[in-house]
C-alpha cells in the first residue's frame, strides 16, 4: 500500500509538469496585454511598451518558462502583475472561502443524494423513482446561477432568513459562517446532487438483483439494513467514484456560485485574474487546481481498499 | 482513514479556518459609523500614477491629497497649497503649503515630498507631460515652498493640478513618490482624509479605509474635490461585487449602503423599493465612442470616415445602452462634454443623424474598395457590446463589408495599440467610451488629439484640430478659450477624429438612511453620513 502511495505521489510530479507547460503556453498564446490594461485609456503605446518591459513580458518564451518554473520548484508562485502582492498571499486570503464552500456543498450533496439514489432503486419505477430522477434531470438542467438568483430572492429579499452575499469566516461562529453558505452550497450542489443520486439509483439497482441481496431478505432482513448496510456498501466503488469525478464539477460550478453570493474564493480569483491577464494568479490557482484535482482522486482511489476490502494494491 | 484520524484531520481543516484573519471583519468601537459601498469595479491595484483606472483614483482620492481640487464648477480651487504667486511674464510659480499638514504615518508634508510626486505624476499623464516639455525647474525652496520655473506660460497649470482625470496630481512621501513611474508602489501612505488599510485588502473582494484623525480638512465647505473633505463616518468598506444582480440585492436588503453604478435594467427595481434612493451619478455623464483607425483602408480616406459619421443614429446607440428613459440621453454633434462652458455643435450638424442614403452616396463616391472592416468589440463590456452591434448593423446598411471580431476588453485593449495592418493582426475600429469630465477640455482628453502617431489609438493626424488645441492651451480667456474649442470641433467633425455615439448619463444608488451623497464625476465619500 505504501508503495503504491509513494508510486501515485511520484507520478503527480509528471502530470503537475505537463500542466504548468499547458497553463504557461496557453496563456503566452492566448490574446490581451496586462501592460495594456494597466496604463489604462490614457496610455500611449510608448507607456503600455515601457509597462511591458517593466514587468519582464517582452522576453522569450524560454527565459519566462525557464524562470517561472525554477521558481515554482522553489515554492515561490510569483508576485500579482496587478496587486503586486505575492500569488501565495492572494491564494491563501481566498482558500477558506472555497474549501468552506465545497465542504458545505460536498456534505449536503451526498446526505440528499444517496439516501434519494437508494429510494429511487428501492421503488424503481414507481412515482417515487420518477419524481427522484425528474428532480436529477432538473438539477443538471437549470443554469448554476439561474437557481442562485431564485434562492437569493426568495429565502434572502422576501423571507429574510438569509444573507444576500458575502462569506463570514467561521472564527467569527458557526452559525454566521453557515448562514452566508447556506443559499450558495444549496445552489452549487444541485448539479452534484442530480449526478449522484442517479449514479446511486443505478448501481443500487444493479446490486438489489444480486443473490446475496435476496438471501439477506429470506433470512427476515429489516429493508433499512438491506437497503443501507448490505447493498450500499457494495454500491458504494461507483457512488466514491463518481463523488470523485464531480470534484472537477464543483471546481468548475464555484466560479459561478462564487460570483452570484459574492464570496471572495479562489474562484472569483481565478476569473478576475483571467480577465485582466494576471498570468502568476492564473497559473497559481490553475495550478492549485490540479494538483487538488490529483489528490482527491488519489484520496477516492485509496478509499476503494476500506470500502471493497478485495481491491489491493 | 479510521474516525479518530477523519476527526483530527476536520479539527486540522477548522483551526486553518480559524487562523485565517484577512477575511475577518475587524473588532470596531462600539457605535462606529460603517459605510459599505460598492465600486464601479475591483480594486485591483493601488497605485493612481501606475494604474490610472478610475476604480483607482477614487479610492486614492480618499487616502492621497492634491494641492490643488476643482469644484463642481470644475474651477481649480487651492486644497494643500495655502497661497501661490506668479510672476508677470507667468513663468515662475511659487507655491507654499498649508501649515500642519501630516501623511499617515506621521511625518510632515514638505516640499521635498511635493517636487517627487508631482515628477512621477508628469511622467504618466498628457497634460503633466506637456508640463514637463516646457519646465525649467521644479525644486523645493524650503520645507513649506515650492517653485515650479517654466520656459513659456502655461495657463492652465491650476487646472492640470486639480483635475479629475486620471492620473491625478495626488502628493505622495518623498521615498514612496520616487518611485519609477512604470513601476507599482507598495506603500499607501497619504495625506488624505483616510486612511487605506493594507492588511484588510483582498483584491476582488474587500478594501477598507478608516479616518484619518490628523487630517486638517479646509474651512470652505466641500465641493467635489475642493473645499473640507469632512468625513462623517467612522469606516469606508468598498464590497466588490462584479455581478450587478448581487448588488442590487445586497443594497435592497440593507447589506450595502451605496452602489456606485446600477445598470439601468434593474433601476426600475430599485426604485420601487422605499429604503433605496436612485440618481444621476454624474451631471458629466459619459460619451459614447466608436474609433477608426486612420492608418489603412478604408478609413485612411476623410470621406470614408465622414460616410460613417452621416450614417450613424446616435438615437440607435443610445436607446441600445439606456433603454427607454428619455432624459438619460442625448445626442451629441460634437466631441465636448454637453453642458459645459466649452461645449459646441460647430461643424457637427450632419453627425449621427441616420443619414444612411447620404452616407451611402459619399461611400460611393469615395471609391470604396470593399476592403473587410475588422470592427472589435469587446463583449464583456455592456457599453461596447450594445455600441458594436449597432455599428455592425450601420455598416451593412451603409455597404461596407464587415469582419464583426467579438472579443473581451483585455483583448480589445491590446489589439488596439497595434499599428500593424488589419490583416495582419491589426484593426479598422473598435469600442469604447469616454467619461464626460474627460471631455470637458482637451487638457486631459486624449482621444481628441489628432497629432498622428502621438495620437491615441486610430492615430488621426488632423493639423486643424491640433492648431485648435494648442490655441485652447494658450487662450488666456473664456471667450478666447470657447472660440478655439469651436475651430476644435469643427475640424474634428470633417476629418472625424472619432465617432462620437452620443451622450448618456449613468445611475448611482443608495439607502435612505445615507445623506451628503452629490452628483460627480467621482464617488466623493467626505460629507457622506449614515444614520
Amino acid at each position: 500500500m505504501l508503495g503504491y502511495i509513494g508510486r501515485r505521489v511520484l507520478a503527480t510530479i509528471p502530470v503537475m509538469a505537463v500542466v504548468g507547460l499547458f497553463v504557461f503556453s496557453l496563456l503566452y498564446l492566448s490574446p490581451g496585454d496586462p501592460a495594456a490594461i494597466i496604463a489604462g485609456d490614457q496610455a500611449t503605446p510608448e507607456d503600455i511598451e515601457r509597462i511591458r518591459a517593466s514587468l519582464g513580458l517582452d522576453r522569450p518564451f524560454l527565459v519566462r518558462f525557464g524562470e517561472w518554473a525554477w521558481r515554482i520548484l522553489h515554492g515561490d508562485l510569483g508576485i500579482s502583475i496587478f496587486t503586486n502582492l505575492p500569488v501565495s498571499t492572494l491564494i491563501g486570503q481566498r482558500v477558506e472561502p472555497t474549501v468552506s464552500l465545497m465542504l458545505v456543498t460536498l456534505v449536503f450533496a451526498i446526505v440528499v443524494a444517496v439516501p434519494l439514489g437508494v429510494l429511487a432503486a428501492w421503488k424503481a419505477g414507481s412515482l417515487i423513482d420518477r419524481l427522484v430522477m425528474g428532480l436529477a434531470v432538473t438539477g443538471f438542467s437549470v443554469p448554476v446561477f439561474v437557481v442562485g438568483y431564485i434562492l437569493a430572492y426568495v429565502f434572502a429579499l422576501q423571507l429574510g432568513w438569509l444573507p444576500v452575499q458575502g462569506y463570514t469566516p467561521i472564527a467569527q461562529g458557526l452559525w454566521p459562517w453557515l448562514a452566508n453558505l447556506i443559499l450558495p452550497s444549496v445552489t452549487l450542489g444541485l448539479v452534484y446532487i442530480a449526478l449522484i443520486a442517479r449514479v446511486t439509483r443505478a448501481t443500487m439497482l444493479d446490486v438489489l438483483n444480486q443473490d446475496y441481496v435476496r438471501t439477506a431478505r429470506a433470512k427476515g432482513l429489516a429493508q433499512r439494513h438491506v437497503l443501507f448496510v448490505h447493498a450500499l456498501k457494495n454500491a458504494a466503488v461507483p457512488i466514491v467514484t463518481v463523488i470523485g469525478i464531480g470534484i472537477a464539477l464543483l471546481i468548475g460550478g464555484a466560479v459561478v456560485t462564487e460570483t452570484v453570493f459574492a464570496i471572495p474564493g479562489l474562484g472569483r480569483l481565478t476569473v478576475d485574474a483571467i480577465l485582466r491577464r494576471d498570468y502568476p494568479v492564473i497559473q497559481g490557482v490553475v495550478l492549485l487546481f490540479s494538483f487538488t484535482y490529483v489528490a482527491v482522486n488519489l484520496a477516492i482511489d485509496l478509499l476503494y481498499t476500506v470500502l471493497d476490502p478485495r481491491i489491493r494494491y | 482513514m479510521d474516525r479518530r484520524t477523519f476527526l483530527k484531520t476536520t479539527a486540522a481543516l477548522g483551526a486553518a479556518g480559524v487562523a485565517s484573519p484577512r477575511l475577518a471583519a475587524p473588532a470596531l468601537a462600539q457605535g462606529a459609523k460603517v459605510l459599505r459601498f460598492v465600486p464601479q469595479a475591483n480594486l485591483a491595484n493601488f497605485d493612481p500614477i501606475w494604474g490610472t483606472q478610475y476604480v483607482v483614483r477614487n479610492a486614492g482620492a480618499l487616502v492621497w491629497d492634491m494641492l490643488y481640487g476643482v469644484d463642481s464648477t470644475l474651477t481649480p480651487q487651492r486644497q494643500m497649497v495655502e497661497s501661490e504667486e506668479v510672476t508677470d511674464n507667468g513663468l515662475t510659480w511659487t507655491f507654499r503649503l498649508r501649515d500642519g499638514l501630516r501623511f499617515h504615518d506621521g511625518e510632515p508634508v514638505r516640499a521635498a515630498d511635493v517636487v517627487p510626486s508631482l515628477t512621477r505624476w508628469m511622467a504618466r499623464d498628457p497634460i503633466g507631460g506637456m508640463i514637463k516639455a516646457i519646465q525649467d525647474e521644479l525644486t523645493a525652496v524650503d520645507d513649506r515652498t515650492f517653485r515650479w520655473r517654466l520656459k513659456k506660460p502655461f495657463p492652465k497649470l491650476l487646472y492640470a493640478l486639480g483635475k479629475t482625470n486620471a492620473p491625478v496630481a495626488f502628493i505622495m512621501p518623498e521615498r514612496i513618490a520616487k518611485t519609477d513611474p512604470f513601476t507599482q508602489i507598495s506603500e499607501y501612505v497619504g495625506s488624505g482624509p483616510m486612511r487605506f488599510r493594507r492588511d484588510e485588502w483582498v483584491p476582488g473582494a474587500r478594501a477598507a479605509f478608516e479616518t484619518f484623525k490628523d487630517y486638517k480638512p479646509r474651512e470652505e465647505p466641500s465641493s467635489w474635490l475642493a473645499g473640507g473633505k469632512r468625513m462623517l463616518v467612522d469606516r469606508v468598506e468598498w464590497v466588490i461585487m462584479p455581478d450587478t444582480a448581487t448588488a442590487s440585492a445586497a443594497l435592497q436588503n440593507g447589506e450595502v449602503d451605496w452602489w456606485e453604478n446600477p445598470i439601468a435594467d434593474l433601476v426600475p427595481l430599485l426604485r420601487k423599493n422605499p429604503n433605496v434612493v436612485v440618481d444621476i451619478a454624474d451631471p458629466l455623464g459619459n460619451i459614447g465612442s466608436f474609433r477608426m483607425n486612420h492608418l489603412y483602408p478604408p478609413f485612411d480616406n476623410p470621406k470614408i470616415r465622414q460616410a460613417v459619421l452621416v450614417g450613424m443614429n446616435q438615437e440607435d446607440y443610445m436607446r441600445a445602452l439606456v433603454g427607454d428613459d428619455d432624459s438619460l440621453w442625448k445626442p451629441l454633434p460634437g466631441f465636448f462634454t454637453p453642458g459645459t462652458a466649452l461645449y459646441s455643435e460647430a461643424g457637427g450638424a450632419m453627425i449621427g443623424k441616420g443619414d444612411i442614403k447620404t452616407a451611402q452616396r459619399l461611400l460611393k463616391e469615395a471609391g470604396y474598395k470593399g476592403e473587410k472592416v475588422v470592427c472589435i468589440v469587446a463583449q464583456d463590456q455592456p457599453i461596447t457590446k450594445a455600441e458594436g452591434d449597432i455599428t455592425a448593423d450601420l455598416l451593412k446598411q451603409i455597404g461596407f463589408e464587415v469582419d464583426f471580431v467579438a472579443t473581451d476588453w483585455g483583448t480589445t485593449g491590446t489589439r488596439r495599440a497595434s499599428k500593424a495592418p488589419p490583416s495582419q493582426g491589426g484593426w479598422n475600429m473598435f469600442h469604447t467610451w469616454h467619461t464626460g469630465a474627460d471631455c470637458i477640455n482637451p487638457a486631459g482628453y486624449p482621444a481628441v488629439r489628432a497629432n498622428g502617431d502621438k495620437a491615441w489609438f486610430g492615430w488621426p493626424n488632423l493639423p486643424a484640430v491640433e492648431a485648435g488645441i494648442a490655441e485652447w492651451f494658450d487662450a488666456a480667456d473664456p471667450a478666447a478659450e470657447k472660440a478655439a474649442i469651436d475651430k476644435t470641433n469643427a475640424a474634428a467633425c470633417e476629418g472625424a477624429v472619432y465617432a462620437p455615439t452620443g451622450f448618456f448619463l449613468g445611475y448611482q444608488a443608495w439607502r435612505k438612511n445615507v445623506k451628503g451623497i452629490v452628483k460627480g464625476p467621482l464617488n466623493f465619500t467626505w460629507g457622506v453620513s449614515k444614520a
